[in-house]
């Protein structure tokens, strides 16, 4: 199966400063070589701390910026050798979902105009039928068709959200990416719009980039998981292998960090000393061996490889020199023991009352592609 | 609990009142307390009032905008009738708050030694020099690498967990015997969040210092509380030891926002979602505030406010159908 996007040594650097010439004299080097690739239909999610590059690689594989090296494709098309009106089209197949619903949406329109002007951008809806399709939109995400007529300043955050994911879903994309959709929400709310990201995945074959620093909710919503330490890729698995034996000692920190809801928990908690160092100017070799508790000698001086390891685990890929020596991963990631069955009865019931969004089976309206 | 309380509060309520002429009720008849050394989580959703409290408690909400009633007992004094010299002379001293946004929060012109020295100053008096001398024994306690170097620096030279740490060491600058801390971790990465957990774990144990932890994160709260208030709609819905409420929640609200976690161990293709919306506090509800998201809810909700009454002892729910276990079995 050949992938749906496939991202090849993406290369950023962000000048930091400039001499007196207006000639870049230090850079970010915010993404150092990262590849990937989605398949249609999965969930790839990007997770890793603030500042590790994984919002910039988002905007990378859309060409929202341009990278400095490295190819992105996208159904085996190039995606830098487009010009501007094959890009636009392109931007017909992915789209993005930003965190803050407060700021990505523009106060001075409505909700209706919101959804209205990608339709009318790619000529995709006769302006006669717009309004139904909207309509249409609005019920998918689980809002009221007659919202349209309102602005974005009447509605809460969840709301917001789902306006956003609406747009995002008015040119039929193949591929959204998420991020970090749900971190400025609260959790009743961050639940409805994970369960809602997800039926709409189920119902109209999505794929999803879904960008965050949250590993409970990757857990819940990815197929693989790629795990970014200063701008580069460290350990790649699908999400099940990874929580079930995390072999890169930054992801091992990650997981052990994740807050539980369960007072007994049990864990072997692997707490960082320090913090993460400068993109600016990143260590040598492995850019975890500042923070690492496993570091030698080596890791100062040679960049480990994103390579399958010792076991052979072709889908479980890891950048580190010592993989094969580490500790076994038990008790890394904490175990909360589940519910009582009584709580989980009493849990269920919340989920009863749900009926999902367009209960009524609307589906994406079949605009053949103009191709 | 047997030891008496640090801090008492009784029948808070805080009333905003709007420009439009409307009322808003942020927090209503709010009891609680907390032990010398205890722990308090107060759990909620953007808007429960959880945050109005804190403000209420350090007497900082503004007396033009707001009402506020009931009692707040805490080391002798009420602190709802103290003056403002009185508070002025407590805050900072024996009850310090830490705010969310470590990048707000301190002073950019200043360096932090300077903000840090004059708190020192403020309430303990003394030598500028010694005052120095603790402001840097205080960035050490809070594990910040060569403090006698970072004490000269500006905010915004350091990081946004490293300002957290600042923030923590100003808090702690007069050993405080309450600590308010609204949403401490909310800002930070995972990596850094459980380095502060760790830390505040490690200067309950040393200082013997009483805590008020507000944050939405139930994970942050079962990982450092002792006892837990769930606040919903401006009331308390729920409070109980940590264990207790995590195990055996009691009210629907909590047993709510359990479900709507992604849980770690266990892989669900819904998650529980609490329909419907928080109802508007310029005009709540005659009966039970949550009522109308509630998927238990039956007549005699709707009628009447339900009183917070305690299961057993310490587990107190604001739910006329509690114990809930009665309702699947």
């Amino acid at each position: 199966m050949t992938a749906l996007l496939e991202a090849q040594n993406l290369v950023k650097h962000f000048p930091a400063s400039r001499n007196l010439f207006g000639r870049p004299t230090s850079f970010v080097r915010a993404v150092d070589g990262v590849s990937f690739h989605v398949d249609a239909g999965e969930t790839l999610a990007l997770v890793g701390e603030s500042g590790c590059g994984k919002s910039t690689v988002s905007r990378l594989v859309l060409r929202l910026i341009e990278p400095d090296a490295g190819s992105v494709c996208f159904e085996g098309r190039d995606l830098l050798a487009l010009d501007a009106n094959e890009l636009r089209a392109f931007r017909r197949q992915a789209q993005i979902i930003f965190q803050d619903p407060y700021a990505s949406l523009n106060p001075r329109m409505t909700v209706g105009q919101i959804l209205g002007e990608p339709l009318a951008l790619h000529a995709l809806v006769p302006s006669a039928q717009r309004r139904a399709r909207i309509e249409e939109l609005l019920r998918l995400v689980g809002l009221e068709p007659r919202v349209a007529r309102r602005y974005p300043h009447e509605f809460s955050g969840g709301q917001r959200q789902r306006i956003a994911i609406a747009r995002a879903l008015a040119v039929e994309p193949k591929l959204i990416i998420c991020d970090e959709p749900v971190s400025a929400l609260d959790v009743s709310i961050r639940s409805q719009i994970l369960n809602l990201l997800r039926d709409l995945q189920d119902r109209l074959g999505l794929s999803y980039i879904f960008v965050s620093h949250d590993l409970a909710v990757v857990k819940h919503i990815a197929d693989r998981v790629a795990v970014m330490n200063l701008g580069g890729i460290v350990e790649a698995a699908e999400t099940e292998a990874l929580f079930a034996a995390p072999r890169h000692p930054y992801s091992r920190a990650l997981l052990s960090a994740i807050p539980v809801a369960r007072p007994q928990a049990k864990r072997s908690r692997l707490i960082l000393q320090g913090e993460m160092p400068s993109a600016l100017n990143p260590p040598t070799g492995c850019r975890f061996h500042t923070r690492c508790p496993y570091a030698v000698e080596r890791c100062r001086t040679e960049v480990p490889k994103l390579a399958a390891g010792a076991g052979g685990a072709v889908n479980h890929p890891v950048a580190c020199h010592r993989t094969a020596e580490l500790p076994p991963p038990e008790g890394v990631v904490p175990t909360d023991g589940g519910f009582s069955p009584a709580l989980e009865k009493l849990v269920a019931a919340f989920s009863l009352s749900e009926e999902g969004p367009g209960a009524n089976g609307v589906g994406i309206i079949g605009t053949p592609s103009q191709a | 609990m047997t030891a008496s309380p640090l801090i008492d509060i009784q029948r808070l309520r805080v009333l905003f009142h709007g420009d439009d002429g409307r009322t808003n009720h942020a927090v209503d008849s709010v009891d609680l307390s907390v032990a010398p050394g205890a722990t308090l989580g107060l759990v909620g959703e953007s808007g429960c009032g959880k945050s109005v409290t804190s403000l209420a408690i350090m007497g900082l909400l503004s007396k033009q905008s707001s009402e506020v009633s009931g009692s707040i007992r805490f080391d002798g004094f009420d602190l709802l009738q103290a003056g403002e010299h009185t508070l002025r002379d407590l805050r900072g001293n024996r009850l310090a708050m830490i705010f969310q946004e470590p990048m707000t929060s301190l002073n950019p012109s200043f360096t932090i030694g300077d903000q840090i020295i004059e708190t020192i100053l403020r309430h303990r008096g003394g030598s500028r020099f010694a005052a120095r001398e603790r402001a840097i024994q205080l960035l050490r306690r809070v594990h910040i690498p060569s403090p006698e170097r970072r004490i000269d620096e500006y905010p915004h030279k350091l990081s946004g967990g490293m300002r957290q740490r600042v923030m923590i060491a100003m808090a702690l600058a007069c050993d405080p015997r309450l600590l308010i801390a609204d949403e401490p971790t909310t800002a930070l990465d995972v990596t850094l969040q459980a380095q502060i957990l760790e830390l505040m774990r490690e200067l309950k144990a040393e200082s013997g210092a009483a805590i008020i932890l507000i944050t939405h994160d139930l994970g942050v709260v079962a990982e450092v509380c002792d006892e837990v208030a769930v606040m919903y709609a401006g009331e308390i819905v729920e409070r109980a030891v940590v264990d207790e409420l995590f195990a055996s929640p009691q009210h629907p609200y909590t047993v709510g926002l359990l479900g709507s976690i992604p849980r770690l161990d266990h892989r669900t293709e819904h998650l529980a979602t609490i329909e419907g919306m928080v109802p508007n506090m310029a005009n709540p509800p005659a009966g039970c505030r949550f009522a109308a998201r509630c998927p238990f809810v039956v007549d005699a909700c709707i009628k009447a406010p339900p009183p917070l009454r305690e299961l057993s002892p310490g587990h107190a729910s604001r739910c006329i159908r509690a114990p809930l276990e009665r309702l699947v079995s």
